[in-house]
């Protein structure tokens, strides 16, 4: 690998740009290639520049075969991002489960007695109204947003960006009954059946979990699943 | 991500700032599996000239093959791909208790 390649990646991953590395494995000839287009280092086939672009999408390093040759596409994507809205008790287990299971997390709450960042060390908090944080930051394909507040005047507005949105898990603290009644409320607005069934609710694995640290493994343990079980046929890439 | 946890993951970083320090310095990465398979495509070992290293690409059952060949590569400057399998007909070969199948890249930081 060339010093200058070496140092690129570096810079793009410090800059959490997504970026793959692709190598030949005939001769060792490498190039960085990004979404946008653009790439740098050696030239490659442009079907080998697609394929590095479609494993960028679907976050999977692999063996590219064109022609005679072979490559290793090998995709460097920023961390995943959890928005995790209410700060409340579970938050402080889960934010610190996220992030050592590499994700980017970012805990959203208005009301500031909760959002204090003494609660939550080393994590991202914001006193932002939910909506506008998820619009801020891009709910994208990478993103998984949580909700725990219990509060509709919290947590409905965020799930009315995130069930817009290509974000690929949505979960929403509350029982049955609770559920139901947000699934009213969100009807009345104009929210499609497709749109709200993308919400995993009562949110978690069913383990019988009761403390917050409990409930915290169910929700880390369901976003997991969610992103690593192959789709079915005809669904979307993972994230 | 703790301070610990990020230089865990941090392979390429650590791959730069051996090179600053005047090592030699080889890369091994995961390109492919079949089977069950410890460590995902994509993970990676660095190794410097003494032998030492940083990182992963089993549970520990191919890593000193790996740095092996990451000397020859760090003296040919020619990158090389390793396969590992099991090692169930001769005892002495390097493989996977796992019964899994891995391709290793192992090339040399210029």
């Amino acid at each position: 690998m060339q010093r200058a390649i070496l140092d690129r990646l570096n810079g793009d991953r410090a800059a959490e740009r997504a970026v793959a590395l692709v190598t030949a494995l005939d001769g060792g000839g490498q190039a960085l290639v990004y979404a946008q287009g653009e790439s740098a280092g050696d030239a490659l086939p442009e079907a080998v520049a697609d394929a590095a672009r479609a494993a960028l999408r679907a976050d999977r390093s692999g063996q590219v075969e064109e022609g005679e040759g072979t490559w290793f596409v090998h995709v460097h994507n920023p961390r995943a991002r959890m928005v995790i809205v209410g700060a409340v008790h579970i938050t402080q287990a889960l934010a610190g489960m996220a992030e050592s299971a590499g994700y980017a997390v970012v805990v959203c709450d208005p009301r500031r007695a909760f959002a204090d960042a003494a609660r939550f060390p080393a994590i991202e908090v914001s006193t932002e109204w939910p909506d506008d944080a998820l619009n801020r930051l891009g709910a994208d394909h990478r993103t998984a947003v949580v909700t725990l507040t219990h509060d509709p005047k919290i947590d409905d507005p965020a799930l009315e960006v995130a069930v817009r949105a290509p974000v690929f898990y949505i979960g929403a603290l509350g029982s049955r009954r609770t559920h139901g009644k947000r699934l009213e409320r969100l009807r009345e607005k104009g929210f499609s059946d497709d749109e709200l069934a993308r919400i995993h609710a009562p949110i978690g694995l069913a383990i019988g979990a009761r403390s917050p640290a409990e409930i915290a493994v169910s929700i880390m343990a369901e976003v997991t699943q969610v992103r690593r079980t192959p789709p079915a046929p005809g669904g979307s890439d993972s994230p | 991500m703790s301070p610990e946890q990020a230089a865990q993951e941090d392979i390429l970083g650590t791959a730069a700032r051996w090179r600053d320090e005047g090592r030699e310095v080889a890369l091994a990465t995961v390109i492919a599996t079949w089977g069950s398979s410890p460590r995902p495509v994509g993970s990676q070992l660095v190794a410097d000239g003494e032998g030492r290293f940083e990182g992963s690409v089993s549970g520990g059952c191919i890593e000193g093959a790996v740095i092996e060949e990451s000397r020859k590569v760090m003296a040919s400057g020619a990158p090389s791909v390793l396969q590992f399998g099991v090692s169930d007909e001769q005892a002495w070969e390097v493989g996977l208790a796992c019964g899994g199948t891995v391709r290793v890249l192992v090339e040399r930081v210029e």
